[in-house]
């Protein structure tokens, strides 16, 4: 094999990558994306097969093959909704392959002790973490924040144990130490996520993702390879782009969403605005209302996932459109769901169409024209508190103007706080009318009526 | 290859990372979180030189099973992808 053949190889890979994701700029282009993708990793595997350091193909042949048809069986029967929790999962797996990688190359004797602690400590985190995600957004934890006494300094002594440890190995080398660090790194990165709660989500699966590209450029180094140094440092990069994109869409910090414990706490405000008075509506009312607008913004939130609204919802905006001529928005914040982009996803499964689903910034202006803003399970994200009140938790929060909709329909089971734990005072505004119930069922009794109506 | 040298790559390339992440629209962040995922099942270079040059067999082994681990993700975060990204479709023209 020719020697500038495996460097030049690595060098196209790195470019395909890069492509990539820069073709997600648009939906149009990022099909194409994708298959570059595919490519540039197809170009690598291929090339550091064909090198002359590798041989015993037919154990290396087995090992891709059950791995991807384990991966794709996986990725196609997942439902939509559940999408959060396999990405955690593939990142997890991605973080254990590091960890199994450096515990290789050390008993193999490398020499590279920093760089491997590195990719091993970064892995590590990776794939406890991603576990801990997964299992709540599974809900096989429970998905709140998870707190309990002395847990920050227990978690502090741990990262500190790390540390020491991982300078004494660099000093004095030795592989039990080695296995130590593993273990605590793994232990930390559990203990890490278990007090993040469920909205908090899209941040930490950010980061942890981030993680594994920082994990490959560990092992990059470890072993002089430009293209996992090239290919981490992509990933790497994207992924804390996006934690900060998630963090700025909360007004929070990172050290705020990661060090956990948010909305836990019971507002004492809540039982005094008790007695304000709320008006309530049926299905039918709300269909006739929207039947006889100009303009209608849908803003979707996690809870129209969970009760897998989307479907009828679609049904919805396109009754409005076809038989009442209604102008129909969907209005998504950067934040709803449980990963970034979660809701544009679950519309377009819908099939929804991608012009007509707007981003925050892009649709915000818009709320004052409209005559109806339908909002369905969601509610943090339209509190007008984020711009009143100082003292509450989501005070500077970016929120979906909701309020200045002539009419503003809630869809909801009941007057119960959102995951902040603050109370919205939307609900007692004269214009806001409550439509209580499942948010399916309250969407599909619209359309059924939207339709009689036509008849 | 001398540390400087990789240094100045892995600088490098973060800044191609950063900006070519923030070009990616906002209702694509799902499919740009899966398909770094994907990509960063690149460590199965990483992986397959290990089982194919180590000594021992515990290495070999480990390596394997990271081969294995790497491609699960690889496979996965492409096809998730490709699932996500067809179902944004156009409005039809009617």
């Amino acid at each position: 094999m020719q020697s500038w053949l495996i460097p030049f190889s690595y060098l196209l890979a790195g470019i395909f990558f890069i492509l990539a994701i820069r073709s997600l700029s648009s939906p149009y282009t990022a099909h194409r994306g994708n298959i570059i993708g595919m490519f540039g990793m197809l170009i690598a595997i291929i090339t550091t097969i064909c090198s002359p350091l590798v041989d015993k193909y037919l154990y290396i042949l087995v090992a891709i093959t059950c791995g991807g048809i384990i991966g794709i069986f996986f990725a196609f029967k997942v439902r939509i909704a559940s999408l959060p929790q396999m990405i955690a999962v593939f990142n997890g797996l991605g973080g254990l392959a590091a960890v199994f990688i450096s515990l290789s190359e050390i008993i193999n004797g490398s020499h590279a002790y920093f760089d491997i602690s590195i990719g091993l400590i970064i892995g590590a985190l990776a794939f406890s973490g991603s576990m801990i995600a997964f299992a709540k957004l599974q809900e096989l934890l429970p998905s709140g924040a998870f707190v309990f006494r002395y847990q920050q300094q227990i978690n502090l002594f741990l990262l500190l144990t790390l540390i020491t440890l991982c300078i004494i190995f660099l000093l004095t080398p030795q592989i039990n130490l080695f296995y130590w660090l593993t273990a605590i790194a793994i232990i930390l990165g559990f203990l890490l996520v278990l007090p993040i709660g469920g909205a908090d989500m899209p941040v930490v699966i950010s980061v942890l993702n981030s993680y594994t590209g920082w994990a490959a450029v560990g092992i990059g180094f470890s072993l002089n390879n430009i293209l996992l140094i090239i290919t981490g440092s992509l990933v790497g990069a994207g992924g804390a782009i996006l934690s900060y994109i998630m963090v700025k869409a909360m007004n929070r910090s990172l050290t705020n969403v990661l060090l956990g414990g948010f909305g836990q706490k019971v507002n004492s405000t809540t039982s005094a605005e008790k007695n304000k008075k709320v008006n309530i509506g049926s299905a039918q009312d709300a269909a006739y209302i929207m039947e006889n607008a100009h303009k209608v913004i849908i803003v979707p939130g996690y809870g129209m996932a969970v009760a897998q609204a989307q479907y009828v919802l679609q049904k919805m905006a396109e009754d409005l459109r076809t038989l009442y001529n209604v102008d129909v928005k969907f209005a998504i914040h950067p934040v709803a769901g449980r990963m970034p982009g979660h809701m544009n996803v679950l519309l377009a499964e819908a099939n929804i169409p991608y012009e007509d689903v707007f981003a925050l910034e892009d649709i915000n202006h818009e709320f004052a024209s409209a005559d109806v803003a339908y909002v369905i399970g969601a509610n943090d994200i339209t509190n007008p508190l984020a711009k009143t009140d100082s003292s509450s938790p989501i005070y500077g929060m970016p929120i979906l103007d909701v309020e200045k909709a002539k009419i503003v329909f809630f869809v909801k089971r009941s007057l119960a706080s959102g995951y902040s734990g603050i109370e919205n005072p939307l609900f007692f505004a004269n214009n806001t009318i409550m439509l209580y119930g499942d948010a399916k069922q309250v969407t599909e009794e619209i359309v059924n009526t939207l339709e009689q109506n036509n008849l | 290859m001398d540390t400087w040298m990789l240094l100045t790559i892995l600088v490098l390339s973060c800044f191609v990372g950063y900006f070519a992440v923030w070009g990616v629209t906002q209702a694509l962040h799902s499919p740009l979180m899966s398909i770094s995922n994907a990509i960063s099942g690149i460590i199965i270079i990483g992986a397959l030189t290990i089982a194919g040059t180590a000594e021992s067999n515990i290495s070999k082994i480990l390596g394997l099973i990271s081969v294995f681990l790497a491609s699960v993700n690889i496979f996965g975060g492409f096809a998730i992808t490709h699932r996500m990204l067809s179902m944004f479709k156009k409005k039809e023209k009617k």
